[in-house]
């Protein structure tokens, strides 16, 4: 067997299938393998502190291939993802908790609750675009989370609700790891789910949406199925990612979905690469470590500056500002495109001329 | 009767403060077809500056708000320069995360230098309330509400009239047609954003006054949205009559349906609004709508 590390200098594709496949090559499919390996494997090394890491990583890649779906691969911008991950949250919390369901039923529905409502505030993006739709779902994370905190009766209000882990029979998945492999295994369908919808006819639609709308719809394409669609497909993954979210901190209350967690997911997509399912998941992992790193960071140098672990918090704020715009002006093409640009560097390396 | 009127007394003057926030917004929009999400950052360091200046250095009120003005449009340049100049072009998205990575970083500083604590400016104005037919109004009320008149005729007459307000005007316009009529575009922009920031100051200045300062005086910079979308994005009669209808509208929402729901519909009731405006009238009261061509 040829080794899978070595780059191929080319790769000609003689046959639509080939172009279409998932894994381009042979080598491409035996490391991708050896990647998702290595991601099962690595819970029997780390600690819990770290899987627990890991756990948010993967959680925060299955919402951000979500917005992205929406936002990189149709070109519809959300600012409401916040709050769509509170109703993903919230439902398995009332499933679950208020009415006795078992959490592998209330996940999905969970998630096609948020793909309804997603749809519902996709429905202004027929006449709406751009900035404006910016602002409409703007308008729709402000609605929603006032509806979660007023609906006392049902939402608990302000206060919250408790959740429980998920439990298969009588084990529950009460460990870091346990629950780290549910999440990847969910992670792992949602990057299939979404590569392949991309091979699709919905998701060259969504391209087509994305690139000039109007020219879409000359062409053919029911402009308000597709957009519609493409909320609802986001709307369902970010549901989803709520849900785990909610089952993993085992609390909801409405201040951890505001308007803070939308921008974080948009910066994650952006960081990350529009429009790139590679992008998301890295861009996730990025902005999820990225306090983690500054905590870090600051405690090694607390004994100089006393000063900053009191002002850690407004200096995480700062770093998290500086990054989105450092991302934007000198690589908008985000991770992804860095990690191509290696690869490309590698393919005729030590001649690359 | 009094009640009402008292509730529509606060909204104009709380609407008075929005028209000008929004002004700066809808300058900017119109200039370079940018949604500034910072803007409510911008208000909260003018307003945190001039606090500084008149308490901790003990500069009489004018001056600490002339050199604000100066610091801030130095701000204006600066971000300008740094930050919009590069993604000039840029699609829309990454304008709007530009603006609100922006705002998260001079909030991040904001929070380093200032701390979280609400402060409150020492009194300028007396403290004795005005009657006006049963209307009790506090003579900040009536100041800021005089101060924004004044800017907004200012505004207004600026633009209509002067060199550059015209040039401002052509490039929000067409740009390549300003540009190829000799117009400095990249001045333009640059004073553009300078005069936004100079706005959005004087209204942290003068929310400040009215209500202290801390950290959370940012959102107005999204209660402005509302605004900007019922008046119309590019239209700045429209940022002028939409501040003070949704100024309006909020105040007697807060004060009538508020007690129903327990509280909080106050901030909310304007995003309300946009749904509604969304739906009927996208491009607002007076905004142009596009023709749109392949």
């Amino acid at each position: 067997m040829k080794n899978p590390f070595v780059m191929e200098c080319g790769n000609y594709k003689t046959r639509y299938d080939k172009d279409m496949a998932i894994f381009s090559t042979k080598r491409v499919k035996v490391r991708m393998l050896t990647l998702t390996l290595l991601a099962f494997l690595f819970p029997l090394l780390a600690d819990s502190y770290i899987i627990g890491l890991a756990t948010l990583c993967a959680i925060a890649s299955i919402g951000a291939i979500g917005l992205n779906i929406l936002t990189g691969f149709t070109g519809q911008i959300s600012i409401g993802v916040g709050a769509f991950l509170g109703v993903g949250g919230y439902t398995s919390a009332i499933l679950t908790s208020t009415l006795g369901w078992s959490f592998w039923i209330a996940l999905p529905v969970a998630g096609i609750v948020t793909a309804s409502v997603g749809a519902l505030f996709g429905i202004p993006s027929l006449r709406l675009k751009g900035l404006y739709l910016a602002i409409a779902t703007l308008a729709a994370q402000f609605i929603i989370l006032f509806v979660i905190s007023r609906w006392t009766g049902v939402t608990g209000g302000t206060s919250g609700m408790v959740l429980q882990r998920p439990s298969i029979g009588s084990f529950s998945l009460m460990s870091a790891s346990s629950y780290y492999y549910l999440c990847l295994m969910i992670l792992l369908f949602t990057i299939v789910y979404s590569l392949n919808i991309f091979r699709s006819r919905t998701g060259r639609a969504f391209l087509a949406v994305r690139d000039r709308d109007v020219a879409a719809q000359i062409m053919g394409i029911n402009l308000f199925t597709y957009k519609v669609l493409s909320f609802a497909i986001s709307s369902f993954f970010v549901g989803v990612a709520g849900a785990l979210l909610a089952h993993y901190t085992m609390i909801v209350s409405p201040e951890l979905y505001s308007i803070t967690v939308s921008i974080q997911y948009l910066a994650m997509i952006l960081v990350g690469g529009l429009g790139s399912i590679l992008g998301a998941v890295l861009g996730a992992i990025f902005i999820t470590l990225l306090p983690v790193g500054l905590g870090m960071f600051v405690d090694q140098f607390a004994v100089y500056m006393p000063d900053m672990q009191n002002t850690l918090a407004a200096f995480q704020e700062l770093a998290f500002g500086a990054a989105i715009i450092l991302f934007l002006i000198f690589e908008p093409g985000g991770l992804a495109h860095i990690w191509s640009n290696i690869k490309n560097y590698f393919k005729l390396w030590p001649f690359s001329y | 009767m009094t009640f009402f009127l008292q509730m529509l007394v606060s909204g104009i003057v709380v609407g008075s403060i929005y028209a000008l926030v929004a002004l700066g917004f809808v300058l900017i929009y119109k200039a370079s077809d940018a949604l500034n999400l910072a803007n409510g950052e911008f208000v909260l360091i003018g307003s945190y500056i001039c606090l500084t200046l008149v308490t901790a250095l003990q500069l009489p009120f004018l001056v600490a708000l002339l050199i604000t003005l100066g610091v801030c449009a130095v701000l204006g340049l600066m971000v300008e320069r740094v930050v919009l100049r590069p993604l000039l072009n840029a699609p829309t998205i990454s304008i709007i995360m530009a603006t609100i990575g922006l705002g998260n970083l001079l909030a991040g500083l904001v929070h380093m230098v200032w701390g979280h604590q609400t402060r409150v400016y020492p009194n300028l104005f007396p403290d004795t309330p005005v009657t006006f037919g049963g209307v009790l109004i506090t003579p900040v009320y009536l100041w800021s509400f005089i101060i924004v008149m004044l800017l907004l005729i200012v505004f207004t007459v600026f633009f209509k009239y002067s060199k550059m307000g015209v040039a401002m005007r052509a490039v929000a316009d067409d740009l390549q047609a300003a540009a190829s009529m000799g117009i400095n575009v990249k001045r333009v922009f640059a004073i553009t954003w300078a005069i936004a920031c100079i706005v959005a100051a004087v209204g942290g200045v003068l929310l400040g006054n009215i209500n202290g300062v801390n950290a959370t005086m940012s959102v107005i910079g999204l209660t402005v949205l509302p605004v900007v979308i019922l008046g119309g994005l590019d239209s700045i009669p429209g940022a002028i009559v939409g501040g003070f209808i949704i100024g309006i509208l909020q105040s007697i929402a807060g004060g009538y349906l508020d007690p129903l729901v327990g509280g909080g519909l106050k901030e909310v009731f304007p995003f309300f609004i946009v749904i509604l405006i969304l739906m009927f009238k996208p491009y607002g009261l007076f905004g142009k709508g596009g023709m749109e061509r392949v």
